[in-house]
Order: structure tokens, then sequence, then C-alpha cells
């Protein structure tokens, strides 16, 4: 859109097309255009830029700028499948070119050698279907490395003992420190944890056509109008245009894959801007539409030769999803801290990245961060202390005291794969063009409930050691809101338990692909999109070599 | 705080401390948006109503000086909160016209019933204000979590009040959206109106001394 975009018809037989703009959508996108190959990136949002990234928290946050429309992609939900699935907001994912990447928190942590193998470590686990990857962290650690360098991450090597092993330090050094971060630091070390630097997806140095971060404080939640963030809109889908090779389709909202008659995938079939329905042919298919319209993808093209959707002969296909478990301690103290300026979080700790089961009593672990992630609207409405007058001249005292001496710590840890939790299609409710909407269904597994409760006990122990003047944090909850949509197309060896190869190919159908959320194995301990990106290198990379190989039709 | 230490200082004047090869990469983009800015701002100074009547106003603007009250520091009359519901109601908050339509009068009619001979919301005294405003709040439901996201449709008339008021007052005042007039409500929580700041950022950070390695681990880092 804004450079010069080749514009196929969509009766060329491109390359590849592909469904998503986001963090892996982008990447590949990217990579295989690179490579030489035509590809047609489907995006169902708009292609939105700089110049549109306000700060009005009404327009981006109420009205759902960036992001997926409840009225016009309504949702349901249920706890078990047991249950009807009553309409509720669901979940939250961007809609737009670079899909969530663009609105994002940009935490950005590597996944450890433990979340690879954490089946054959720690055993089967009662009520999960826990599996290894079929790839380990060594196997990914070069593609970690692409990410810090080709889109950038900030951050400070060798900082944590907890670290993975890294082949090459951060392109450029962490962000400046902010008060949550030295608060948050200094009490950690008194109680002898290990807080360190945050990588973040947010350049602390300035890139060609990209500014260092200006600390404005619309962060999370909010696309960047310096273009600091590393969304895949302000790298990889630039990038992708430059080669002259790759067209962004955006307002191209996909309902269909077709198969031909020898099982192969033709291309998809989409809705354009005008809800006409258009089909661009291509070579090979790869969906990234993230976590939740994946798999929906997948089930809205059953066909005669695969009635329970698309590629799901496994009967996998949206099933396993896990959202993260964890929870938000709010503390507030003596001093203004000013966490209103800057990105949100400049501290984390990884001290309990990997918990003894036979100690804490559940499988799991987590990570913990400091952050303030909160614009004036919000923080007004949802961050005042229990309890506090809502209206009136306490309520402005409380209001103007706590605005700038607020801070969250954070706790982020792993959901463990229950099949049941899923994304399915609702059998009643349709979506503003006619199609069955989505419908999340979830029930954390106990362990990962123990697990939140684990981490508010040592974000508490921590704000103590802070010394803060007041803390307060939810009682540990089930989930019914998802914003990371991880699990749902899972890779494995075995076409029986997974969806995928662990070269992203569906094992059903030889030329469909798919990279994004719905990949991973296992959670993590929170902040996935690291992961998600570094698969899409790879995925490039394994796909380029089954084309060269003439495994794909040329 | 003046305007012209906002956004549009950023976008026109504040530009130290970005790369010149950023700036000029960004240059017709940045002047873009600048002239928008300005743009809206002068769209933003307030002629006449578009849904209020001059009564309905008034009375608006009493109910939000409640909610936030003109102390030592601004409130919401000051922040122009009555125009920035105004505008609301005929763009993104149309659906809650109702709300007011109805409400307003129920109010006048609860004024009446527990002050006889107090005509209006905004004739009575800032104490029987008060009352009359506890007596709605207290059929409200409590608010709680991080409703950023929730929509107000379904709210009785004291809370969506309550909630536009403070989005009035908070919201971007470089929005279109005629609320937070001068930075006023920023003013009051102890938001800086720029949008691009410099470390140190609070009292916590000014002295840290810069990244010194965990001590029990200085040995395993250096390797």
């Amino acid at each position: 859109m804004t450079l010069d975009q080749p514009k196929y018809k969509t009766t060329d037989e491109v390359d590849f097309v592909i469904i998503g703009s986001g963090a892996a959508g982008g990447i590949l996108a990217k990579e295989l255009s690179g490579s030489g190959f035509r590809v047609v990136v489907l995006e169902q949002g708009p292609y939105l830029t700089e110049k549109d990234f306000v700060h009005d928290e009404i327009k981006v946050l109420n009205q759902d700028l960036l992001t997926n429309h409840p009225e016009l992609q309504p949702t349901t939900f249920r706890k078990t499948p047991q249950d009807k699935a009553k309409p509720q907001r669901a979940l939250v994912y961007g809609r737009l070119v670079g899909g969530t990447s663009t609105h994002f928190t940009a935490n950005f942590w590597r996944f450890h050698e433990i979340d690879f193998i954490e089946r054959s470590k720690v055993g089967p686990v009662s009520g999960s279907t826990l599996a290894d990857w079929p790839i380990t962290y060594a196997d990914l650690e070069p593609y970690y490395t692409r990410v810090e360098w080709e889109i950038g991450v900030s951050g400070q090597a060798y900082a944590s003992p907890f670290d993975p092993p890294r082949s090459k330090p951060y392109p450029m050094p962490p962000l400046p420190v902010k008060s949550s971060g030295v608060i948050f630091e200094r009490a950690a070390r008194k109680l002898g944890w290990h807080p360190f630097p945050a990588p973040m997806a947010i350049l602390s140095e300035p890139r060609p056509g990209r500014s260092a971060c200006v600390n404005c404080g619309f962060c999370l939640g909010f696309g960047c109008e310096v273009g600091a963030k590393s969304s895949s809109l302000a790298t990889a889908i630039r990038m992708a245009e430059r080669t002259g090779r790759c067209e962004i389709r955006p307002n191209s909202y996909v309902h269909r894959i077709e198969l031909d008659a020898a099982g192969r995938a033709t291309g998809a079939v989409y809705f354009d801007a005008e809800r006409i329905v258009q089909r661009q042919k291509a070579k090979a298919v790869i969906v990234s539409a993230n976590g939740a319209e994946t798999p929906r993808l997948l089930l809205l093209s059953a066909n005669k030769q695969f009635p329970d959707g698309l590629a799901n002969s496994s009967g996998y296909v949206g099933k396993n999803l896990m959202l993260n478990s964890g929870g938000v301690t709010t503390a507030v103290f003596e001093e203004p801290l000013n966490d209103y300026k800057g990105f949100a979080v400049s501290r984390i700790l990884h001290d309990f990245y990997e918990l003894d089961p036979d100690k804490v009593g559940f499988h799991g672990g987590g990570g913990l961060d400091a952050r303030f992630d909160m614009t004036p609207i919000s923080f007004a409405l949802g961050s005042l202390p229990p309890g506090s007058p809502r209206w009136g001249k306490s309520f402005k005292e409380v209001l103007s005291h706590n605005f700038t001496r607020t801070c969250e710590i954070f706790g982020h840890g792993t959901s463990l794969p229950v099949e049941d939790n899923s994304f399915s299609l609702d059998p009643e409710l349709k979506d503003a063009w006619g199609l069955p909407a989505l419908r999340l269904t979830y029930k954390d597994h106990p362990d990962d409930l123990k697990l939140a409760a684990w981490l508010y006990a040592r974000s508490a122990e921590l704000v103590a050691a802070a010394g803060a003047k007041r803390m307060w944090a939810p009682p540990v909850q089930e989930q019914q809101f998802a914003v990371h949509l991880l699990g749902t197309c899972r890779m494995g060896n075995d076409p029986k338990t997974s969806v995928i190869n662990s070269d992203h190919q569906t094992h059903d159908v030889k030329n469909l692909f798919l990279c994004d959320g719905s990949s991973l194995v296992t959670s993590g301990r929170g902040q996935p999109t690291m992961t998600i990106e570094a698969l899409a290198f790879r995925a490039a990379d394994r796909i380029t070599a089954l084309a060269k190989r003439g495994d794909l039709p040329a | 705080m003046n305007k012209d230490l906002s956004r549009r200082g950023f976008l026109s004047e504040g530009l130290a401390g970005i790369s010149a090869a950023w700036i000029s990469a960004h240059w017709p983009v940045m002047l873009r948006a600048a002239s928008h800015a300005r743009q809206a701002a002068t769209a933003a100074a307030p002629v006449k109503f578009e849904f209020f009547s001059p009564e309905q106003a008034r009375e608006i603007d009493a109910i939000a000086a409640r909610i936030i009250p003109t102390t030592d520091t601004p409130g919401a009359h000051e922040a122009g909160v009555v125009f920035f519901i105004d505008r609301a109601l005929v763009t993104f908050a149309k659906e809650d016209q109702k709300t007011y339509a109805q409400g307003l009068p129920d109010l006048q009619a609860r004024v009446r019933e527990m002050f006889p001979g107090v005509e209006h919301f905004s004739a009575a005294t800032p104490e029987q204000q008060d009352r009359i405003l506890q007596s709605l709040d207290e059929q409200s439901p409590g608010a709680s979590g991080r409703p950023s996201r929730r929509r107000v449709t379904t709210l009785s008339f004291f809370e969506t009040a309550r909630v536009h008021t403070i989005m009035g007052f908070l919201i971007d005042p470089d929005s279109d959206k005629r609320g937070n007039r001068d930075g006023a409500g920023w003013k009051v929580i102890g938001r800086e109106p720029e949008h691009m700041f410099q470390p140190p950022f609070g009292y916590y950070d000014k002295d840290y001394p810069g990244w010194q390695p965990n001590p029990s681990d200085a040995e395993k880092t250096k390797s």
C-alpha cells in the first residue's frame, strides 16, 4: 500500500497465499517473498499506518480501532462441552495489518529448554494432554537470534542466570529503567531473587526508518506512532513490500480454503471490503490467522473428505487451547513513579521458571514483571484500590494521588493443555457475514489455578519488600477471556495427536501450512510472541526447502 | 498547562532526541499529523451544542461538576466535560441518547421529591446535589476489574454520566472528542501534557546507578 506492491489477479496462481499479517504472517511474507516467491497476504483488518495511531482511548480501546469487533464478530463462552455457550466477549486480537503485534506489550521472552521437553522431564500430568515438541530449544535458537536482530529486540544478554544459551547478544541495549523497575529490582534482590532488564520488542536505538522509543506512554493497546514497537507492520511487512513480489491485501476476510479432487489446497476464498466473494488461487496456502481464527477457518472449510474440518483427521483442530495462567497485583507507593511515561515493562525475573512439582504441589512455572500499562481513563475506571470512592471530591483526591504512584506486578505462567479447552464454531450465533461465530470453551487445569495463587503470593512478598503503602489483588479466578491464543493446531510427529508436523505442514493436506500461536505445543511462561516469530522464521526455511526440493507444486 | 506543550508541541517543535534519519523518513507523515492536530484543535472550539438544549446542558454540567468537583484544582466544569458528552451522544455513544433523554426528567422529579421547592438539579446546593446523586448511585452496581473494554450501554443514567464524565475529563485533549479542555484533567492527575519523555521518569529511578549484575551471579555473568 505504501510502497510499490504488485497487484496480482485472483486468477493468477501465486506461489503462496498467506492468511493473516501478524507476528507469523508478516515474517513468512518477508521471508518467502525475499526468497523469490510470489506472495499474496490476505488480512481481514484494515491497513493502518503510523499516522492513524492516535492516543484517543475511546477510539482505540472502546471503539476497537485496532482489534476484533464484538458487534461484527460476536462470540460465545462456556466452561465445559456439557454447557450451552452464552454470548459473551470471549477474546481480543489485533485486527489490522500487523495483527496483534501492532498493539501488544512487546514482552519478548525466549522460551527455555524446558518448554520443549516438559512432558519427558516431568512425566504425564493428570487431566492434561501435555506433550513434548518435535523440535528443541537448540533447533529454534538461531531463529530467536534472527528475530532479535532482524525485527528489533532490546535487552541485556547474560543478565539472568536462568536464561537459555544464546548465540549472540541483543542488537541494542535495554530500554531505560522505570521507577517500577527500580522498585522491583531492589525488592527482588532483598529476597534473594534475580531481577534483570526486560527484553522488549521496542527499539532503544533508532533503526533505518524507525525511531527509538519516545516514551509517549500510550503503549499496550495502542499502535506506535513512531515505529519503535517492533510490530510486523513496522518491520516484516515493509520488508516484504520492498521485495516487489508481495501484495498485502487488507479488508480480505478469508472464510474457506478449497481443495481440488486430489486433495490439494487451491487457494483461499474471502469476502472483500464490499463483502463480495473472491477466490485467490495459490500453489500453497499458509494460515497465520491466530490461535482462534486459524482453527475456525479449518472448521469452516469442512468438506466431503474432511467432514470434521480441514486437516482435522486428528480431531485436535481448535483443541488444547492454552491462555497462560497468572494475575495482577497492584501497589501504591509514597513518591511519584510517573510510570505512565514510557513502555510498560522494564524489569522481570525468571527465578520461578521451573518449579519442582514435588515441592510446590502442582505442575508449572512462571515469571514476574513490574509494569504500568494503564492509560488515564482506564486507570480512573479500573485501577483505584478496592472500596475507593467512585465520584466526588474524595474520588478526585485518590485519583490524583494514585495515578503517578501506582504500578503493577504481573505474574505470567504456564497453562497446561486440556483437550476440552478449545475454540470451535458456535452452532447458533453468526457473525456479520453470516458465518458461525467463535465459541470459547475453557476451564483452567487445577494446577494452573494453583500456579496463579503461588505467583500472587510471590508478588505479595515482593511488594511488601518494596515498602508499598498499599497493595491489592483479585482472587484467583477461572479464566473466561482469551488474549494469548495457543496450542489449537499443535505441532507433533504423530498425526493422531497433532495437526501439523515440524515443518508446519498439515499432516492431512501437503500444501497447507499453519504457523502462529496455534502451532505451540506448550504455553511457555506467558510471553508467546517471540516464539511465534522464531517459528515463523524457521517455518519459512522449511517451506522454502520443501518448495525447492519440488515437494510443492512448481 | 498550555497547548503548545502538548502533542502538537511534540509534532511541530519538540523533535530533540529523535534521529535525523528518522525525521527525514517520517517528515511528511509528521507534517500531516501536525496539520491534522491543528485542525482538530480549531474544530474543538465549542460554539453550540449538538444534542443537548442549553437547559439540558446546564443540568449535565452541574451533574458532572459533582462527579468531579472543582476544588483547588479544576474539575469537570473547567475541563468542558459537558461539551464532550454532547459530542459523544451524536457520535460514538449515540446508543446512550435514550439514557440521557429519560434520565434527566427522572432526575428532576427526584430533585423536587427530595427537596420540595427546588426546581432543577442545577438550582440545588452542592450538598443537596450530592445527596441526590448518592440516592441514584445506590441503585448502580459497583464497578470492578479492568473495564476499559466494557461498554456503557446497559448502565443506569447515573453510571453512564459518571463514566462519561471521567472519560471527558481524562481523554487525550488533542483528540476530536472536545474533552479535557486545556489538559485540565491530566493536570489534576499529574500527567504531564507531552507525548514524549526522557528518563529519569520518577522519584525511584532518578538516582539509579545503572544496571549491575546480580551479586551472587557475578561470576556466571562474566563468562
